[in-house]
């Protein structure tokens, strides 16, 4: 295992930026996950570590070595990708097999650790069969067995989960995870699934439009998102836009005055999270903001229930009520009170990138 | 009602193909000379009598060394062709596509006059024995292997899925490697089915070997055919039946490794 340094990589096709200047240590052990939506330079960085991509600047560190233009077969770097690829013409013992052949290593050593990596993924009594005769699930173990049998210097894991159904999305989350810890593998994953990656990562890279917006753990990015971006796909966020007028002083575009922690005066946006703020029939006391609205919408979720109220014309909200069972459910058209304290609400420039979750 | 019609449409045609097929085996096991029904008796003399006529054994020695000589070019040549036809993107890339597989639908008359003046004038131009040489027949004979081979290794690729490759590089393989290892297996089906409809092609093929033979060379079919110019007796019939039996042999045999029916 070793630590990984993607030392200000870019990668350029023509005007098209699709990785632009990403600096990011992954520490010896560490499990990263690179997040965001599609078409946000994730798995171009990922190609990147692997070598399949070469930057177009910057560097790649893998232990002491700078790997920046060695092509993949000569990188230590186990990937599992998406659809598995594995060899269909070669039995599940081959195909783990294939890179310890290709390091020549002598017939004995291969068996032993092509059946210790199958023992770690539970499928030694597969090990005869053809993919085709395996489930998803199965392919799937396979991919991460014959990535671990060449003891990578890094584990990469590209959206390994999404071809999977939902509920064996989550045991083999916590799977992989604990194989991670046990063998102590530097793991970077590349997922756009926030629910995947706050479950797995040690630590989590928010990507948008080829750069990164945040890096951090999860308790970072949800209290303290760097950008709306981040606010609205880490966790839900809902916006107010309009400015800051004076010291803890904004007003909405809707011409709703609320208090908020000081910022620079002018264009900004007040972001949110639909399950601080409390809603109430009556005004509340005690918090810095209690605003007056008209429920315009409710969805029920089983464990929670969206109310979407308008504040104002142009400014609206989405309030999350926990479904307790003895709780305050207001109906459609009813008037209502939201409130939040000015601590809860974060403020950003107004035009940094939108994409609302 | 439909199905009735369908299995009956289908069973004419069946019997439509095979009908010939059937009588020619029969008639090989005639007795008489003169082929006449019904048959005055069963024999295997005509059988016998391939291996008395030279004309059919050397014929049929040239004609299968003239197939898998044939078959391995086309597949030298067919094979990378067809890889770089999947692969890559090139102006003309749509036109040379076409050309690979024109000898499928060009008449072989026509093939082969055109190959015939071809042949007198390179000949005339270089001052070299070409006309009627085993090589220019060899010549003709790979260009109409090329395109089954293009045809059928196109197909495998088609779905082929290139992460796989991609994976074998992750694992320490280097481009030379990973072909051998895994894009080549994994296009094997298509090889075998090409290699196959290309070495029976070059085997039956008469048209075109007519113009591209030479004094004391010549091919099967053609032995076959100046055969029956003088002669009707079941001999003839016996020659098709062995013909028959090697290329349904090679079929079954191939389709044992690769079905054929999902290539082609």
């Amino acid at each position: 295992m070793a630590r990984l340094l993607l030392d200000h990589v870019s990668k350029r096709y023509g005007d098209f930026h699709a990785v632009r200047d990403v600096t990011l240590e992954v520490a010896d052990g560490e499990f990263v996950v690179l997040l965001g939506p599609s078409g946000c330079g994730k798995t171009t960085t990922l190609r990147m570590i692997a070598g399949f991509i070469t930057p177009t600047a910057g560097s790649v560190h893998l232990g002491e070595s700078d790997v920046t233009t060695l092509p993949p077969w000569k990188r230590n770097a186990g990937l599992v990708f998406q659809s598995y690829a594995l060899f269909p013409h070669l039995s599940v013992a081959q195909n783990v097999a294939f890179g310890l052949e290709m390091r020549r290593l002598g017939k004995a050593d291969i068996a032993a650790r092509v059946a210790e990596a199958l023992r770690l993924v539970r499928l030694e009594h597969l090990a005869g069969r053809l993919p085709r005769q395996l489930s998803g699930g199965q392919q799937q173990r396979v991919a991460l067995a014959r990535a671990l049998a060449i003891r990578p210097d890094i584990l990469l894991l590209d959206e390994p989960l999404s071809n999977l159904d939902a509920k064996l999305r989550q045991e083999v989350r916590v799977e992989i995870r604990e194989l991670q810890r046990q063998l102590g593998l530097t793991t970077v994953m590349v997922t756009h699934d926030q629910e995947e990656a706050l479950t797995m990562a040690d630590r989590l890279v928010v990507m948008n439009e080829g750069a990164v917006r945040q890096i951090g753990s999860q308790r970072d990015l949800y209290e303290r998102p760097a950008d709306r971006f981040v606010a609205g796909f880490v966790g839900r966020g809902t916006f107010l836009e309009g400015r800051i007028e004076g010291p803890g002083r904004f007003r909405t575009e809707g011409g709703l005055v609320v208090r908020c922690a000081d910022g620079a005066a002018g264009s900004a946006v007040l972001a949110l999270r639909p399950e601080r703020l409390e809603i109430a029939a009556m005004p509340l006391a005690g918090v810095d903001n209690s605003l007056p609205g008209k429920v315009e919408f409710v969805s029920y979720l089983g464990a929670a229930s969206d109310v979407h109220v308008r504040l104002s014309p142009s400014d609206r909200v989405i309030v999350q009520i926990a479904n307790r069972g003895d709780g305050f459910t207001p109906e459609i058209g009813a008037t209502v009170h939201i409130g939040w304290s000015a601590a809860a609400a974060r403020l950003f420039p107004a035009g940094s990138v939108g994409h609302d979750a | 009602m439909g199905r009735w019609a369908l299995n009956g449409a289908a069973g004419l045609a069946l019997g439509f193909i095979l009908l010939p097929l059937i009588f020619v085996t029969w008639l090989a096991f005639f007795r008489q000379e003169i082929p006449s029904f019904p048959p005055e008796g069963y024999s295997l003399r005509w059988f016998a009598a391939i291996a008395d006529e030279r004309k059919f054994v050397d014929g049929f020695f040239l004609s299968l060394r003239l197939g898998v000589l044939a078959t391995l070019i086309g597949l030298a040549v067919g094979v990378p062709a067809a890889l770089c036809l999947a692969r890559f993107r090139f102006p003309g890339r749509e036109t040379l596509g076409s050309l690979l597989l024109l000898p499928l639908v060009v008449p072989g008359v026509v093939l082969g006059t055109s190959m015939y003046v071809f042949h007198v004038e390179a000949e005339h131009a270089l001052d070299m024995d070409i006309l009627g040489t085993f090589l220019a027949l060899l010549a003709g004979h790979s260009i109409v292997v090329i395109p089954w081979v293009v045809r059928l290794v196109t197909a495998s690729l088609a779905g082929f899925d290139r992460t796989v490759e991609e994976a074998a590089q992750n694992l320490g393989a280097n481009p030379w490697v990973t072909f051998f290892r895994v894009t080549l297996p994994m296009i094997r089906p298509g090889i075998v089915a090409g290699a196959l409809f290309g070495f029976v092609t070059s085997f039956g093929n008469l048209e075109m070997s007519l113009f591209l033979v030479g004094p004391g060379r010549t091919t099967l079919p053609i032995a076959i055919l100046q055969y029956l110019e003088w002669r009707i007796d079941p001999t003839i019939a016996a020659v098709s039946v062995l013909q028959i039996l090697l290329i349904g042999g090679a079929m079954l045999v191939t389709d044992r490794f690769v079905k054929i029916s999902r290539v082609v």
